[in-house]
């Protein structure tokens, strides 16, 4: 049939125009293809390994802080947390019912971990709670097929176990604020923490250790398929500190609720054994996060917890600075040990009149016996004699006045008073009255506590300028890295002279005319001597000295004196120097003398001078004993 | 009459097997074969759950096909309206019997297995419309009230499907029949009356579209608004595959597709994985494959003694050639996302179902390619 052949050729005609349009349609493809896997492919290389490798941060361990004899004081311990995934379970509300049995949650709590779970994706691990008991784990783990998606992680938090006894030296860790950011990415991790304060502080670096870091390949929903590569990390370092922790305890518990520092050194290496301020706080609870109101109680609390009183706290020093000036006298030759001074119970000059603590004076005295009775006439004499000049020197010698660059942030310089620093801070001249405040440890002077204990040990060590010495090694890895003893320059003053210096010390603990003599150690080998030192805070007015002056007891305890004692033991073969300053405490003879002797007798019994002992270095914070208590 | 004469007689079923077109069915068993292996590649190497229940779908279907390439064309004729109505019926009981998968209403729930009319309608209409325009003279396809009908056939199921929405099986069963018209004789210019009316109808449309539709279209034209949202597949496909370059990443090689960074990479991605696996090369191998099959079925179509298998084998061959094309321009980010499946390689009953029932006939007219059947149709022997 024509008709259908002419149809036929039709369709053939038609059918190839639709074949060829079908090509043209083909090449587009090619040419797209062309384009994305040839022109542009090295982009989308680009694109698909960012797609798919992302990097994790491994947070080393942080390194542990021990104490002289290896005792952990900073450590890590194990944090459990109970997750939940919510894929693994069908039914969250059922799995968190059977869990409440457990561990009670709280309808907020409740609220919070659904929000959790909706906002998430599936396999996402939600945090039930945090700082889990360990009792509470077992229950758990023993419970684990009645509860589905249930799983305790363990992750690692800061632990002190000595508390509050060590807080102003340790520091704290905290939560990392914009102003910390150093651009290591460790810092940015969640959760990270960081020294804030003290030693954690000041090697803070050391402690932290380096990131590791992890490749991981996810897939688009963020789930980890596989690691590629992984780099460990450095675990933060140990650092061992002077001080023992035995003693350290001992003093705080001893000062009770004084408001208080006391200093504990070694007079020949500088090893802090002790540093204690209090009242003190929990570093334990700085990691955790404080409250508002917690934070409102120590920050106005007006014994000032939060200081460390031991190098931030700045005291007139009194009598205790009774040694320097003696010095300075002898040194200069104005007297000589037989010298005599009389105190008829004040010293006039011009027409002012200086007052000795002792109203109707002291008699005639020599200089071992106007430090027994620290007799103030006798000091305003020897310092009147002597010079503001020489005695502001010798007061340097001493590590008076300028900072001794101990490991801590926030320690102060102290002040030692001179005509030029008048001149240049208060633009006002010197008055020959104010050497004889200052010989007696009064007026602008201004010491901390580790000042007067760095004072004293260079006093008993004879002459030695010994500093401070707070960190003992840093052990990286095993290798221990000393912070290498200097030997010590001499300050070269005369050996009798300091001969004389320390008698007089002995002698106001060990004779019963001294004012520390009902605070001597009377075991024998073990003897103290000290200086008493007690220092108003409030000017006395004439009327009131006449009337007779306020017992402390009858005073506001702000307006109490401060009661120092700084002293060393044993007198022979002198090793442990000490200061003690307790706040409004009252008299130095009657307040911190006893604590004195006290923390000397047992850091004697202790031997807490004794050479510092290495442990090994446990790598996992599972081996310590603060971690599976409870 | 004189057709008739030439009529061979009745073949046996040894000749018909004889006559089937082999290499065109050993190219599909190849295309399928290179499907199966990229979905053991999807799943990570593995045969479950995609490539082993495929390889059984696809010798059922391989059956199947080999079954409808033996059966009469004259048959099919015959049945040609019987199967469109049917097929019609089906896709209205989706409206209210289907149900959701995907998004989308498009599947009918048969116990046994689920059922997607819109796939049979595919066949059923390339076969209702050769059907019709076998029986028109020249002289009438010339008339415009004789394609009132045909035109019904097109756009009533066309306009179900558009309904449930599924707007990739609507553009085809337009498309595939609007080939069937073209080659059947009907005048170009009212092709682009048909363009113009439509383009005119476009914004009407356009309010009828569903979000999800509008936001493909939206985000087709600037994918990178949206990164996490709806052009989120189109970026990580071109990602895929840019990165695959020239080579390719080596059989189960390709990190974006396991990685789940492609989305269904087993049903409408899967050629942007074989993509990112084998590169260029594979991709322009695939390509290749099909133009191969494209031009043995217009070939097929071009011998066919009669109108009706000429126009069921073009209609057939250019419904696979819109799944080819849809689906490979689309994962390149050349059209927006519909869901077209790629023939014989995406995962997926139904479409691979169809697709060789269609070959079936294919193969079918080819064997019977020297029968003549008269303008009114019916077995005249």
């Amino acid at each position: 049939m024509n008709r259908d052949v002419e149809r036929h050729k039709l369709f053939n005609r038609r059918s190839a125009m639709l074949l060829g349009s079908q090509a043209v349609l083909f090449s587009a493809l090619v040419a797209r293809m062309y384009y994305l896997q040839v022109l542009e492919s090295e982009r989308y290389k680009t694109l698909a390994e960012e797609n798919r490798i992302n990097l994790r941060l491994l947070p080393p361990p942080r390194g542990r802080v021990v104490d002289r004899f290896g005792v952990p004081i900073a450590s890590n311990q194990k944090n459990y947390r109970v997750l939940l995934i919510p894929e693994d379970t069908r039914d969250v509300s059922a799995t968190l019912d059977s869990l409440s049995e457990i561990i009670a949650f709280g309808p907020g709590e409740r609220r919070r971990i659904l929000r959790d779970v909706r906002r998430n994706r599936s396999f996402v691990p939600v945090t039930l709670r945090e700082n889990l008991e360990w009792s509470d784990v077992a229950r758990i783990e023993v419970n684990a097929p009645d509860l589905p998606g249930v799983m305790i992680d363990v992750g690692q938090s800061r632990n002190y176990p000595y508390g509050n006894d060590l807080a102003h030296v340790l520091g704290y860790v905290a939560a990392v604020s914009p102003e910390d950011l150093t651009g290591d990415p460790l810092l940015e991790l969640p959760g990270f923490r960081i020294g804030k304060a003290g030693v954690e502080r000041v090697h803070d670096l050391a402690l932290r250790g380096s990131s590791g870091s992890s490749q991981v390949e996810v897939n688009a929903y963020g789930r980890v398929i596989r690691e590629l590569e992984r780099k460990e990390g450095q675990a933060g370092a140990e650092v061992q500190l002077s001080i023992d922790m035995e003693l350290q305890s001992f003093t705080r518990k001893r000062l009770g609720d004084e408001s208080a520092s006391v200093v504990v050194l070694d007079i020949h290496n500088g090893d802090v054994l002790t540093m204690v301020s209090n009242p003190s706080f929990d570093p334990n609870s700085f990691n955790r996060g404080l409250s508002s109101e917690e934070w409102q109680s120590l920050a106005t609390n007006p014994r000032a917890p939060l200081i460390n009183k031991a190098i931030s706290g700045r005291y007139a020093p009194g009598s205790t600075f009774k040694m320097c000036v003696l010095l300075a006298a002898l040194e200069k030759g104005v007297i000589t040990n037989s010298s005599q001074v009389f105190c008829s119970g004040y010293t006039e000059l011009g027409d002012a009149r200086f007052h000795c603590w002792r109203k109707h004076g002291h008699g005639l005295l020599s200089a071992q016996e106007a430090m027994a009775q620290s007799c103030d006439v006798y000091f305003y004499e020897i310092a009147k004699r002597t010079g503001i000049e020489r005695i502001a020197a010798m007061a340097k010698r001493f590590g008076l006045g300028a900072k001794l660059e101990v490991d801590l942030p926030g320690e102060k310089a102290g002040l030692i008073p001179t005509p030029k620093w008048k001149r240049g801070a208060l633009d006002a001249p010197w008055h020959k009255g104010e050497t004889l405040i200052v010989g007696i440890g009064q007026g602008y002077l201004l010491v901390t506590p580790l000042q007067l204990a760095v004072m004293t040990a260079r006093i008993a060590n004879g002459g030695f300028a010994v500093v401070p010495r707070l960190t003992r090694s840093v052990s990286q890895d095993g290798v221990w890295t000393e912070n290498i003893e200097a030997s010590f320059e001499s300050l070269n003053l005369q050996p009798r002279h300091m001969e004389i210096v320390r008698n007089s010390m002995i002698y106001v603990v060990n004779s019963p005319l001294g004012t520390a003599y009902k605070s001597r150690i009377t075991e024998p080998g073990q003897e103290m001597a000290g200086k008493t030192g007690t220092v108003q805070v409030r000017r006395i007015s004439k009327s009131e000295r006449e009337a007779g002056v306020r017992k402390n007891k009858d005073l506001p305890w702000k307006e109490r004196d401060h009661a120092l004692f700084v002293g060393y033991a044993p007198i022979e073969n002198p090793r442990y120097a000490i200061s003690v300053v307790v706040e409004h405490g009252g008299g130095g003879s009657k307040v911190a003398a006893p604590i004195a002797r006290d923390i000397l007798v047992e850091a004697q019994r202790r031997g807490s001078a004794s050479s510092v002992i290495r442990t090994a270095m446990p790598r996992s914070a599972g081996q310590e004993k603060s971690s599976l208590e409870g | 009459m004189r057709e008739d004469s030439l009529n061979p007689p009745e073949f046996t079923i040894g000749q018909k097997l004889r006559n089937i077109h082999w290499f065109f069915v050993f190219l599909i068993c190849l295309t399928a074969a290179i499907g199966i292996a990229m979905l053991y590649s999807a799943a990570n190497g593995s045969f479950q759950p995609w490539a082993s229940r495929q390889l059984v779908r696809f010798g059922v279907g391989f059956i199947s096909m080999i079954a409808v390439s033996l059966i009469d064309v004259r048959i099919w004729l015959r049945f040609a309206y019987v199967l469109y109505g049917l097929s019609l019926i089906l896709l209205a009981l989706v409206e209210f019997m289907g149900f959701v998968g995907m998004g989308a209403q498009r599947w009918l729930d048969l116990g046994y297995f689920n059922l997607q009319p819109s796939e049979l309608m595919k066949i059923a209409m390339v076969l209702a419309l050769a059907r019709y325009f076998h029986s028109l003279t020249m002289e009438a396809v010339a008339r415009p009230t004789r394609l009132v009908i045909p035109l019904m056939m097109v756009f009533a199921p066309a306009a179900l499907v558009l309904r449930q929405p599924d707007l990739g099986t609507a553009l085809m069963l337009i498309m595939a029949g609007g080939a069937l018209f073209f080659v059947a004789g009907v005048r170009l210019w009212k092709f682009g009356l048909v363009l113009v009316s439509g383009l005119i109808a476009a914004p009407v449309g356009w309010q009828l579209l569903h979000d999800y539709q509008k936001r493909r279209i939206l985000t087709f034209l600037n994918p990178e608004v949206d990164p996490l949202g709806a052009g989120y597949h189109i970026i990580q496909s071109k990602i895929a595959l840019g990165s695959g370059g020239l080579l390719g990443k080596g059989f189960m090689q390709g990190t974006q597709g396991h990685l789940n960074f492609l989305p269904e990479m087993q049903t409408d991605f899967i050629f942007t994985m074989l993509a990112e696996e084998f590169g260029l090369v594979g991709g322009l191998g695939l390509l290749a494959l099909y133009t191969l099959l494209l031009m043995f079925g217009a070939i097929i179509a071009m011998r066919a003694n009669s109108q009706f298998g000429r126009l069921v084998a073009l209609g057939v061959t250019v419904t696979f050639f819109l799944y080819v094309f849809i689906n490979i321009a689309m994962v390149m980010g050349l059209i927006p996302v519909v869901g077209v499946p790629l023939p014989l390689i995406s995962y997926g009953g139904t479409a691979m179902m169809t697709l060789l029932v269609g070959f079936g006939l294919l193969i079918g007219i080819w064997v019977h390619r020297d029968v003549s059947i008269s303008r009114r149709g019916g077995d005249e022997v």
